[in-house]
């Protein structure tokens, strides 16, 4: 294998790993505040492609415009499960919530498949995106250098939440202790819907670069980064944002490689993140950053 | 003769007695019922099997695991690659020719079928080890990941499993008496477990991992117990199944089915056999009731079109609803005893 040829690949890896990363961060922030693995964050996700696919070929917005329609309503979404199915469980024991979040999956998905059909449908990819430049001998993509900045300016703002403003505090201090926070009277419950707001417009984010890289969208779509993003998530050590960003670069890139230098491997591409899972698991069980709490 | 003694000799009779009514019918329906309904009774009854296992290690032990379609999918090829003849695996096998043990090899249904359930124990014993070092969110995690590798393996492995293609030309062993003599069997041996010293330490884990070990209980291995056992059964019910619609294929195998084996033993109760048994049953017919609800209606001069998935959209609302207003279940933790049903029916007992 060349230097340019490794270069590509790993140019590819960083791309697809801070698509993870931008997946595992709503993941991890759920979790960090209230320690409840939403595993519908998926399906959020593929709801959010399917809002933006609506906005430009049904109502013929310009793109942009229906991605940022698209983010807005997803994130109301967020909320709307937060109110209507995680919230009357909040004090129930751990795997109540669980099963739930499981439920929650489901629903959106089989509703995905009654509304919108099983039907695989064609996202639009605007013009910019589709670019190949070539330097060195190293293909690059557009959309692959487009993904690490949008991931890196989301990232960005999110720490400017939770580190320049009240309600970023708030969000600190109901990860580090809900019942304590509560006394102080911040309205836990609005914290809460908001941490659920700013997660899924991360995932409508992360889902609408998902599917412009594979412009294909359908209610199962969801399932396959959801579990990947989470996996990220937990390699990183879940409720901690450095390590979602870290868990996913590293899952991203190893991923990549691995198809790209074992091909005859290629098959196994979506079982590979599970096992690197388990190894990381029987080594660090709390993931690689440690540290349980959000920030 | 004690009267606690009668009583419990009483009970007993009751249990056989209840069994040879379970024969009749079985007879009856053998003789009687058309080919739907037999088919449903089968697929009940495998489920009972499913769900009776899945609880002992999710309800009885806490240990929220969501990898059954793994042991399924294990004990289904497994059985399924045995019960085969040679010539029809030569058949299936278009892409990449069947590996040699495997291409010769043609056992007769029972021997097949407990092979299956021991290879998916096998699977249980390996993945316990990785498994049981982490707890709950990311044990349910690390066991769906393994459900997630064994359907990858299964779709690779091609000169072993024929990869997506699947196996088919099962021949089609699975009647109502395997499926029931199963069923009752693996009751049977479930509640037994869950009875004994070792179901109580595993009760006393899922309470309180922490104390349970310092009251000497060895959570590693109660834990995987519990596991092996579950696996085993599964995999048993994974070649019943298999031989009841005599294709299988990695499809087959993925998280939908641990999401219906879910809302199975959650709707039962978490940790009650007997809520896992009711359950089984009763969301086995209340899906073939369902399809209903997918096809075309006309109520009056109203015409409904048929909504294919609805059936999944009402289950999950239901797992939902059940986990927000009545978390316990059918029937929480509860069990049936004879004891219980005959002061239900106020039978035996002392009057004044």
């Amino acid at each position: 294998m060349d230097l340019p040829l490794f270069l590509q690949q790993l140019l590819n890896g960083i791309s697809l790993g801070s698509l993870y990363a931008l997946i595992a961060i709503g993941y991890t922030m759920v979790y960090g505040i209230i320690r409840l693995i939403n595993f519908a964050h998926g399906d959020i996700l593929m709801v959010s492609t399917y809002f933006a696919y609506f906005g430009i070929s049904v109502y013929a917005l310009p793109w942009w415009l229906s991605v940022v329609v698209a983010i807005l309503l997803t994130a109301l979404l967020g909320i709307l499960i937060d109110l209507g199915a995680y919230r009357p469980v909040r004090h129930a024991p751990r795997i109540s919530a669980l099963i739930t979040a499981i439920g929650v999956s489901f629903l959106l998905e089989n509703l995905g498949l009654v509304v919108f059909g099983g039907r695989p449908r064609a996202f639009y990819r605007p013009d910019f995106l589709n670019k190949t430049y070539e330097l060195v001998g190293v293909h690059i993509f557009s959309l692959s250098i487009w993904v690490p900045v949008v991931t890196a300016l989301l990232l960005a703002l999110v720490f400017l939440l939770l580190y320049r403003t009240r309600v970023g505090a708030a969000m600190r201090a109901v990860a580090k202790d809900m019942e304590m926070v509560q006394l102080m009277g911040i309205d836990v419950n609005r914290v809460i819907s908001l941490t659920f707001a700013v997660g899924s417009a991360l995932a409508a984010a992360g889902g609408i670069m998902w599917a412009m890289k594979y412009p294909q969208i359908n209610p199962l779509m969801g399932i396959i980064p959801g579990l990947k993003a989470f996996v990220a998530a937990v390699i990183g050590g879940i409720g901690n944002i450095h390590g979602a960003v870290l868990g996913g670069l590293l899952l991203g890139i190893t991923e990549i490689l691995l198809v790209a230098f074992l091909p005859s491997l290629a098959g196994y591409r979506d079982a590979f993140a599970f096992i690197l899972l388990i190894l990381i698991l029987l080594f660090k069980p709390t993931g690689l950053a440690g540290k349980d709490t959000i920030g | 003769m004690s009267d606690q003694h009668r009583r419990e000799w009483i009970y007993k009779l009751c249990t056989y007695g209840a069994l040879a009514g379970l024969f009749a019918f079985l007879l009856q329906v053998q003789n009687q019922a058309d080919e739907y309904q037999i088919r449903i009774l089968n697929v009940s009854a495998i489920f009972v099997t499913l769900a009776v296992s899945y609880n002992l290690i999710n309800g009885v032990a806490g240990q929220f695991s969501l990898g059954p379609n793994a042991f399924m999918a294990v004990g289904a090829y497994t059985t399924a690659l045995l019960t085969i003849s040679p010539a029809e695996k030569e058949l299936s096998f278009i892409i990449e020719p069947i590996i040699w043990p495997i291409s010769v090899l043609h056992l007769p249904f029972l021997p097949s079928l407990l092979i299956g359930g021991v290879f998916a124990a096998l699977l249980g014993f390996v993945m316990a080890f990785p498994v049981f070092r982490v707890r709950g969110d990311y044990l349910a995690i690390v066991t769906l990941g393994f459900g997630e590798v064994v359907r990858v393996v299964a779709n690779n492995a091609q000169s072993i499993t024929n990869g997506p293609l699947g196996l088919k030309g099962l021949p089609e062993y699975t009647n109502l008496w395997w499926s029931c003599g199963v069923a009752v069997f693996t009751v049977f041996c479930v509640t037994r477990l869950v009875k004994s010293s070792f179901g109580r330490a595993m009760q006393a884990i899922r309470e309180d991992e922490v104390a349970a070990a310092a009251m000497g209980i060895n959570v590693f291995r109660h834990k995987m117990l519990a596991f092996v056992v579950h696996a085993f059964f599964a995999g048993m019910a994974g070649g019943l199944m298999a031989h009841l619609i005599t294709t299988i294929s990695p499809t087959l195998f993925s998280f939908f089915l641990t999401f219906n084996l879910l809302v199975i033993i959650v709707i039962g109760g978490l940790g009650s056999m007997t809520g896992s048994i009711i359950a089984a049953v009763i969301i086995t017919y209340a899906g073939e009731w369902l399809r209903a609800v997918e096809e075309p209606m006309a109520i009056g001069p109203l015409n409904i079109p048929g909504i294919p998935g609805m059936r999944m959209v009402v289950f999950s609302i239901m797992l939902i609803l059940v986990m927000i207003f009545a978390r316990q279940g059918l029937m929480g933790r509860r069990e049936f005893s004879w004891e219980w049903f005959c002061g239900f029916l106020k039978i035996g007992k002392r009057r004044g």
